[in-house]
């Protein structure tokens, strides 16, 4: 009887909850009549006591939880990492740290780790920036960012399953099943190929740089132009959007020069999850795909909150569209953006699912929570694996500090 | 101002037309897998899911009646007649004798072979082949034909997946396991923290802003740490792997955003009523029961809502504290990783139980939208 799991599980619920409650309730009478009655010559002493014991009754469960399951495992993974296993548990130093970074797959895993750092943030927050902005005005918004949305729903499993369909080879003498294979194979070299795939995407590097260059524009005008605040600290903020633009401007026009002088396997089925780097950016898609709800919720909202007065004043002294959208909106929702960008890096670290489902790190496509647990589960490495773990650590750690202080602040 | 009205009409359609059209691209997969997952496997490899509408073309091998049991004299040869499709008529466009060259005759075409041997196939199916003695005796000849099989939708899939499937591709099991973690991770994790969170709400103690600090840490701190460590604990401790580690694992992991979102959320409760109460000789558990919980419906919602989209769709966990070498307490998640390794072409087989999965949070999203996204709001923005 108690072997079945739907037997066990309702039996957890109501002995987890009742216990819960039992435990509260129990506790705090215990703690009213038994130890510090409001009676007697000690009463209001008593009721005093109480009160200092009370909070942490209310709080041991919770914090016995996140002692035991988050704040002690951060000490005891250091700790295996400094170890070796099978010399019993032997202190080792930095051997395993030494371990790891002498095999090519870490680096690998590093490498890709920081791609996917720098690409998925972006794209989601750009795209979700868009939707927002897009949706603000229109009648059937709601339902477009509902649908938008909706990819927040589905497993990282679930979605590697919808992304492989997308990605399916089948050999040249079938039907491609695979849409991105389908569409592939619809270029031959021709006019159409040109335009699509050369044209076409020039012209979008080449919008896109003017778009990066007029936004740096906006910000490294004000260090000339006379009259504007020229608070010191924010320079070298201006600077450094400067030199991020230029790099972005670069980068997009050597691109557009490699477009050009591209060979490209025409009418050949590609398998396009086994094509190093590219496939990297196959598997970025889905993360990409699943986040851009949750940037585009929340920027909505902060898009929301803008005062209407500071649109309006840029309207009546002529700014375009675009000004207002860059000028006026995007500064004041800073903040939020910030925000939704460190809260998608936190995502990006942890990502496990994703790869594990589609590539299990193949065809160099390795982040370290998936060679992490390779090390743990599949190599039994518990040094290894556990130094990785705390490179994750160590990597989560500034955006930890960073939003234990900006709480503290706020409490203040 | 004419011109500036149409500039501005202009400006509304490419917003009316870009939202469409991103809409559509971020729709596009999962209808994908939704429409897959209702077709036959034949139909799926014939043919992309975005023409599942149209007819679309198979090629298929059929094999004449064996020639010993059937044939017929007519003179000096033999001849042997009869119908490819037993019952199951198709559109032939194109047919052949040999695997080299598959559509080689056009129906009611006669194709010669080898010394005088020939096969005759009408479009109706009905076919016709004659030769020598020799030729026709052994086993009967192959026939290959392009056909034009039109749409055809099944719910085939779902049966298999869900009733008579055998093995991996059978997920009932796998779906109440993953309920089974599912629930009690939801629920347990809820009542813990509220009344942690209405500690560092509502009381007065020393060392509450550094705890509400923690807490904003924790939320943060990779659970990929705490794998090895508590899965060493769990096997000292007896418990193993198995659905009390699994649920413990998930109340744990999922304390520090309850805490954060249930104590942000009860912070901004009227200060006056809950001050009220207390002169009225209320306990604090009596404040926390009668006039807390039910105000903080909205945020107890939200929790519940990110909670159960959480460990329903988690693989890690599930992965690490659950699942032994047995398989039995394999939960969705794994089940169609798994089946992504051994049935990786099979996609009837694997949109059917992807989608099974999916379905569940897709209706909570659906249902409870308006929660979902109060609880990001509160969560993530200051």
């Amino acid at each position: 009887m108690l072997e079945n799991p739907a037997v066990l599980g309702l039996a957890t619920i109501i002995l987890g909850v009742g216990g819960c409650l039992g435990y509260f309730f129990l506790s705090n009478v215990i703690l009213d009549k038994l130890f510090f009655p409001p009676r007697g010559e000690d009463a209001g002493k008593n009721i005093n006591r109480a009160n200092m014991v009370r909070p942490w009754l209310f709080l041991f469960p919770a914090l016995f939880a996140l002692t035991l399951y988050l704040a002690y495992p951060v000490f005891e993974t250091l700790r295996l990492s400094l170890t070796d296993r099978d010399l019993g548990g032997a202190f080792v130093g930095l051997e395993n740290y030494r371990k790891m970074t002498a095999e090519p797959k870490f680096w690998e895993a590093v490498r890709n780790n920081m791609l996917w750092l720098i690409v998925v943030p972006a794209a989601s927050t750009a795209f979700g920036l868009l939707v927002a902005q897009l949706t603000d005005r229109i009648s059937w918004g709601n339902l477009a960012k509902s649908l938008i949305f909706m990819p927040m729903a589905i497993s990282f499993v679930g979605a590697s399953v919808i992304f492989k369909l997308i990605y399916d080879t089948r050999p040249v003498d079938q039907n491609q099943i695979g849409v991105l294979n389908a569409i592939w194979l619809k270029f031959d070299g021709g006019l159409g190929s040109v335009l699509w795939l050369q044209v076409l995407p020039t012209v979008l590097l080449l919008a896109f740089a003017a778009i990066v260059g007029y936004v740096a524009w906006i910000f490294v005008r004000d260090i000339v132009a006379k009259g504007s605040d020229k608070s010191v600290w924010l320079l070298p903020l201006r600077l450094l959007l400067a030199v991020g633009g230029l790099w972005l401007i670069w980068l997009s026009l050597s691109s557009v020069v490699s477009i050009w002088f591209e060979e490209l396997p025409f009418g050949e089925p590609q398998t396009w999850l086994t094509i190093p780097l590219w496939n990297n950016f196959f598997l970025m898609v889905v993360l990409i795909w699943i986040q851009t709800g949750f940037a585009m919720v929340i920027l909505s909202a902060a898009l929301r909150g803008i005062p209407e007065e500071t649109v309006e004043a840029a309207i009546v002294d002529g700014a375009n569209p675009f000004q207002i959208f860059f000028k006026i909106k995007v500064p004041q929702i800073m903040g939020t953006i910030v925000v939704v960008w460190t809260t998608i890096t936190l995502t990006v670290l942890k990502v496990f699912d994703i790869v594990f489902a589609m590539t299990n790190g193949q065809w160099e496509t390795q982040v370290l929570a998936n060679y992490m647990y390779d090390k743990l589960f599949r190599a039994n490495d518990w040094g290894v694996g556990s130094a990785s773990a705390i490179v994750i650590m160590l990597l989560v750690t500034p955006i930890l500090v960073w939003n234990v202080y900006n709480a503290r602040k706020e409490m203040r | 101002m004419a011109g500036m009205a149409r500039k501005k009409s202009a400006l509304t359609w490419a917003v009316h037309l870009s939202v469409a059209f991103l809409v559509i691209m971020w729709l596009f997969p999962t209808v994908g897998l939704f429409v897959s997952s209702f077709r036959t496997a034949d139909q799926i490899s014939s043919s992309g899911w975005w023409a599942s509408l149209l007819p679309s073309e198979q090629n298929e091998v059929y094999r004449a009646k064996d020639p010993d049991d059937h044939r017929v004299a007519d003179g000096d040869r033999f001849v042997v007649t009869g119908n490819i499709f037993e019952g199951a008529p198709r559109e032939i466009r194109s047919w052949g004798v040999s695997s080299r060259n598959v559509s080689a005759y056009q129906p009611g075409e006669t194709a010669e072979m080898k010394d005088g041997e020939t096969v005759t196939l009408q479009p109706d199916g009905s076919y016709t082949w004659s030769g020598n003695d020799k030729q026709l005796s052994g086993r009967g000849q192959r026939i290959f034909i392009t056909a034009t099989v039109p749409p055809e939708f099944t719910l085939g899939n779902y049966a298999t997946i869900l009733f008579s499937g055998t093995g991996q591709d059978n997920m009932a099991k796998a779906f109440f396991n993953t309920l089974t973690v599912t629930i009690p991770a939801t629920i347990i994790p809820i009542v813990v923290a509220a009344f942690a969170a209405y500690a560092l709400a509502w009381m007065e103690f020393p060392g509450r802003a550094l705890l509400i600090a923690a807490v904003v840490g924790f939320l943060v701190v990779p659970l990929q740490l705490a794998l090895i460590p508590l899965l060493k604990l769990h096997l000292d401790i007896g418990i193993g792997k198995g659905y009390v580690g699994v649920w413990l694992a998930h109340t744990a992991f999922g304390m520090p955003l309850a805490v954060y979102l249930l104590r942000n959320y009860m912070v901004g409760l009227p200060r006056d009523i809950i001050e009220n109460a207390k002169v009225d000789g209320a306990t604090d558990f009596q404040i926390f029961t009668r006039i807390i919980v039910p105000l903080s419906f909205p945020a107890l919602a939200s929790f519940a809502i990110f909670q159960f989209l959480w460990t329903w769709n988690d693989l890690l966990v599930a992965k690490v504290f659950l699942i032994d070498s047995t398989g039995s307490t394999t939960v969705m998640t794994n089940q169609i990783v798994e089946l992504l390794g051994t049935r990786g072409g099979n996609w009837e087989i694997l949109a059917t139980a992807a989608f099974v999965s999916i379905a569940v949070p897709l209706a909570v999203f659906f249902a409870m939208q308006r929660y979902l996204v109060r609880g990001l709001l509160a969560g993530s923005v200051k």
